[in-house]
């Protein structure tokens, strides 16, 4: 029957559920509500099970629930804070989006994806991730075409959902053949690959983590998804999506081919290679956007490309730098599209040159742009600094240096794109026009997003040792 | 009985061919039917391992009605999309959804 450590493995899921129950019955009952009650009670909801599931869940030791098909351990718990964190910020985001923040389904939506992540970061077993992978991303598809009589909105929901279709079936062929082949699909229990079995499984399942994480072959859908779908979206999908992306990859990848297993040195070469090609085709590619959504859909690219250096170092080190990287990246593209959200929502435009004396406009508004892309590009003393230098140290230790090399060059090449979006910002005046004159209003919830976001990407950056032992402690849960 | 390899055989063409109708289709119901050929040949491999390998367990019969279960999901949501997109623009056709490009 039900242990008490079985309840505490899905706490968090069940109270996400509950909440969303809430909100849908509010939404029906509560009619005479402001714009903004129902975001309110989902962040206000989501605060709550974060201080609750982080006190109450946090596991003791490692062990499988419900039958072998969830594991119970720090991984799980670390990424399932991280994603309630992200969406709590999300719905902050949400409330003041004119055709998202009044309506029920998109708080519902968003709750249910979190679900969904929360069992990617923590299933056991193919069937349990199958599941929680659709969970995840069918209420994203139908949130990125949320916006239904906006052509580039549901636009990006269409091109999402088919390539995110297809990526994820022909992952769903590789675990078939996984069943097939091996007669179980408890991922601690898979063993023996024959090469022809080990070099199809391996492609196969790459191609469904590689769209969900965005990795160059796999990134097409990235920049359009993201620039058609409504900003507050494109900021969890960038982010917690990703992150999810690569809990999937780090728990199949070194369950099903772990350290000193014959065939870890050959996936761990095809994405030190992708690794490459997505951080270099990110950064390139990014340097002549336009569109800030889109330019930061590449530099996202570029970012799993780093991220996927600690992955590929195949060491405690190794996931636990990667774990910190997505802990730090996922405050700092929530910050940058928190600003990008508040903007578009008064001037109406995504475009760089728009952005021209912003800082003038609004001071707050500025510095937490300064604070987002600053720790994007890598600068002490953010968070983004600190991630990049565990990442690359991990990459180093395992003796692959050029792989750091290629990382810091990439660096340098991500610096250039950045700075010229913060001179825009500060350095650009509008045109024939007085700044003063123009203010750009920041409401209460993007003032408070973005407020505890720059706080916190700075605290990561600057007291980094008690979130690396996190990390670090997640990290032991897979070895 | 059967040999085994008939039905991975026939999964494994079935997968190409649905492989081939996505990437190759140019309306968006025909690549969304490519998916479910896909689908389908997954399920099929389901089956066959679940029967020749592990008749006396459930695993495969699960992943089974697990997968068809998220594809009618998944068709649900890509025709509705579909469905909004027809009415903004009038086609549902992949190259015409062109409005955003680098």
């Amino acid at each position: 029957m039900f242990t008490s450590s079985m309840i505490m493995a899905i706490l968090p899921e069940l109270l996400l559920l509950t909440l969303g129950l809430l909100v849908l019955v509010f939404d029906l009952i509560w009619k005479k509500r402001d714009g903004r009650d129902l975001g309110w009670l989902t962040a206000g909801g989501l605060l709550f099970i974060l201080v609750l599931s982080a006190f109450l869940a946090k596991p003791a030791t490692s062990m499988e629930v419900f039958g072998g098909m969830l594991r119970y351990d720090m991984l799980g718990y670390v990424f399932k804070m991280l994603f309630i964190f992200g969406a709590m910020i999300t719905s902050l985001f949400m409330m003041d989006s004119e055709k998202l923040g009044n309506r029920g389904e998109s708080y519902i939506l968003l709750l249910v994806a979190t679900i969904g992540m929360n069992l990617m970061a923590s299933a056991a077993d193919l069937v349990m991730l199958y599941l929680a992978i659709e969970t995840t991303s069918i209420p994203m598809y139908i949130l990125a075409g949320f916006l239904r009589d906006d052509k580039k909105s549901t636009e990006a929901g269409l091109k999402y959902l088919l390539f995110g279709a297809m990526a994820s079936t022909v992952m769903l062929y590789g675990f078939s053949l996984i069943f097939g082949f091996t007669g179980t699909t408890a991922l601690a229990a898979i063993t023996g690959f024959s090469l022809p079995l080990a070099i199809g499984v391996i492609i196969l399942i790459m191609v469904g983590v590689a769209f969900k994480i965005s990795l160059a072959p796999f990134h097409f859908w990235a920049p359009d998804v993201y620039e058609g779908a409504p900003t507050p979206i494109t900021g969890f999908l960038s982010t917690a999506s990703k992150a999810a992306g690569f809990a999937v990859l780090m728990r199949l990848f070194l369950g099903l081919f772990p350290l000193g297993s014959e065939y870890a040195l050959m996936w761990t070469m095809i994405m030190a290679v992708l690794a490459t090609v997505t951080m270099t085709l990110g950064n390139v590619v990014a340097l002549s956007q336009t569109n800030i959504k889109r330019m930061l859909a590449y530099s996202s690219v570029a970012h799993a490309g780093y991220a996927l250096v600690g992955v590929v170092s195949l060491s405690e080190l190794g996931v636990g730098s990667v774990t910190f990287y997505l802990i730090a990246y996922v405050m700092t593209n929530l910050a940058a599209f928190g600003v990008i959200a508040a903007f578009s929502k008064i001037v109406g435009s995504d475009e760089i040159s728009d952005y021209a004396g912003m800082s003038r406009r609004n001071y707050g508004l500025g510095l937490a742009a300064l604070v987002a892309f600053l720790s994007l590009t890598g600068m002490p003393p953010f968070g983004g600094f600190v991630a990049k230098v565990f990442v690359f140290a991990a990459a180093v230790k395992a003796d692959m240096i050029w792989l750091a090399v290629v990382g810091i060059l990439n660096s340098i090449v991500g610096l250039y794109y950045y700075l010229t979006f913060l001179k825009v910002v500060y350095l650009h005046r509008m045109e024939g026009e007085n700044e003063e004159a123009h203010p750009i209003p920041l409401s209460r919830p993007y003032a408070i997003a973005l407020a505890v976001l720059s706080f916190a990407i700075l605290f990561i950056g600057v007291i980094f040792g008690p979130w690396f032992n996190i990390a670090s402690s997640a990290a032991q849960g897979l070895f | 009985m059967i040999p085994i390899s008939w039905y991975l055989i026939l999964a494994a063409a079935l997968f190409s061919i649905g492989l081939f109708g996505v990437l190759a289709r140019k309306n968006a119901v025909a690549i969304l039917l490519g998916v479910e050929l896909m689908l389908n040949a997954v399920n099929i491999n389901l089956v066959t391992f679940w029967r020749y390998n592990a008749p006396e367990t459930v695993t495969g019969q699960v992943f089974a009605i697990i997968v068809f279960a998220v594809a009618a999901a998944e068709v649900a949501v890509g025709l509705a999309l579909i469905i909004s997109i027809y009415r903004n623009r009038n086609t549902i056709v992949a190259d015409d959804l062109d409005m955003m490009k680098w």
